[in-house]
């Protein structure tokens, strides 16, 4: 009997949590690693097109985003047509003049002439909104030019 | 039924396994990266000589309001549009392109530096509809650098490499080949091919 009563007194063991700081460390991380920091507030619905001959948007170079789309559910007050969004405001066609030149600011010399512009807009918006703006960067000499897209078959856009 | 205490697993490794796994995640984690489709605008001012170009060396798109895709002044489907800027480009007219596998059709395009494709659109124009129009006609051209990387590219040691694969790998930081030979294969391809499209407001 006695043979039974010998272990009566101890307890499951604690588990050992020495490595729950690894743990947590490694999920910090990799959340770190893999996050990417959207910079801008839409305020605009932003669906993009989708096309597959699409190249990657170097991140070498400096990149300047601009959005345009209908003005999403709360901003109602600014109509249903597309409008531009730059950083966190709604913008009118002829403030990109402004915003380019202070995204040039922002930016050493050299890498001036690699300045990428990328268009981030709506698919149901329509080509004028699109046009003005090419026309306006085209003022600033801002040629360079990204149509952001998605990655998917370019003709299942028209549907 | 003897009761034991369970033996303490030990945790001294367990770091190791937690770096490990942190980093395999490290290095297969791919950061999403923006794609899109890259153009490059005309300046603004007008440069004094007038250029003067045959109509038949452009390739006219017209994108209506009604999204409807009007080529060459004829009625079109969007999927057709890649064969028809392939066969406008490759034609070869005044037999000046040795590479070109086109009909040589004389009332078509001369070579295919001199073939310009010219996109026109209106304001009511879906910017989807645009998308899909400007990335049938980057497939066009993509269509001619593949094949030409394709016949070039075993002579200059880059076998079964076709040209859109050629730019990721010389993009590509991990590429092992070498990427100045690389560099001049996709150059070469890039001047027998150009890519000469305009986007009229």
């Amino acid at each position: 009997m006695s043979r039974f009563n010998k272990k009566k007194g101890s307890e499951v063991p604690a588990v050992n949590t020495a490595s729950l700081p690894d743990i947590v460390f490694m999920l910090l991380f990799f959340f770190m690693v893999a996050t990417v920091m959207r910079e801008n507030t839409l305020k605009i619905q932003n669906q993009l097109p989708v096309a597959d001959q699409v190249e990657k948007l170097d991140k070498k170079n400096p990149i300047s985003y601009i959005y345009a789309g209908k003005p999403s559910q709360g901003y109602e007050q600014y109509g249903t047509e597309a409008r531009i969004q730059l950083n966190d405001k709604f913008a009118d066609v002829n403030e990109i003049a402004a915003f380019i030149y202070s995204e040039r600011e922002a930016l050493r010399e050299e890498l001036i002439p690699f300045l990428t512009v990328a268009l981030k807009v709506d698919k149901k918006a329509n080509m004028g909104i699109v046009g003005d703006i090419k026309q306006e960067l085209r003022k600033v000499n801002a040629l360079k030019i990204n149509y952001t897209t998605g990655v998917g078959d370019a003709l299942s856009n028209l549907d | 039924m003897a009761k034991r205490a369970a033996p303490e697993v030990n945790a001294g490794s367990m770091a190791d396994i937690a770096f490990l796994l942190l980093i395999f995640f490290l290095v297969t984690t791919t950061i999403e990266k923006d794609s899109g489709i890259n153009r490059k605008l005309p300046p603004m001012e007008e440069s004094d000589e007038d250029v003067i170009i045959k109509q038949k060396n452009i390739f006219t798109v017209l994108l209506n309001g009604k999204d409807q895709l009007l080529v060459e002044d004829e009625l079109m489907e969007v999927k057709n549009l890649r064969a028809a800027a392939v066969e406008f480009l490759d034609n070869g007219g005044d037999g000046t392109c040795d590479y070109c596998k086109g009909k040589r059709n004389p009332s078509s395009s001369d070579n295919p530096d001199k073939a310009i494709i010219s996109l026109k659109n209106e304001r009511e124009t879906s910017y989807a509809a645009y998308i899909s129009v400007q990335n049938e006609l980057v497939a066009a051209y993509n269509v001619l650098r593949n094949r030409r990387a394709l016949e070039i590219g075993p002579q200059k040691g880059f076998r079964d490499m076709n040209f859109v694969e050629m730019q990721n790998n010389y993009k590509d930081v991990r590429y092992t080949g070498n990427k100045e030979k690389l560099k001049e294969v996709i150059d070469q391809i890039k001047l027998e091919f150009p890519q000469k499209l305009s986007e009229v407001q």
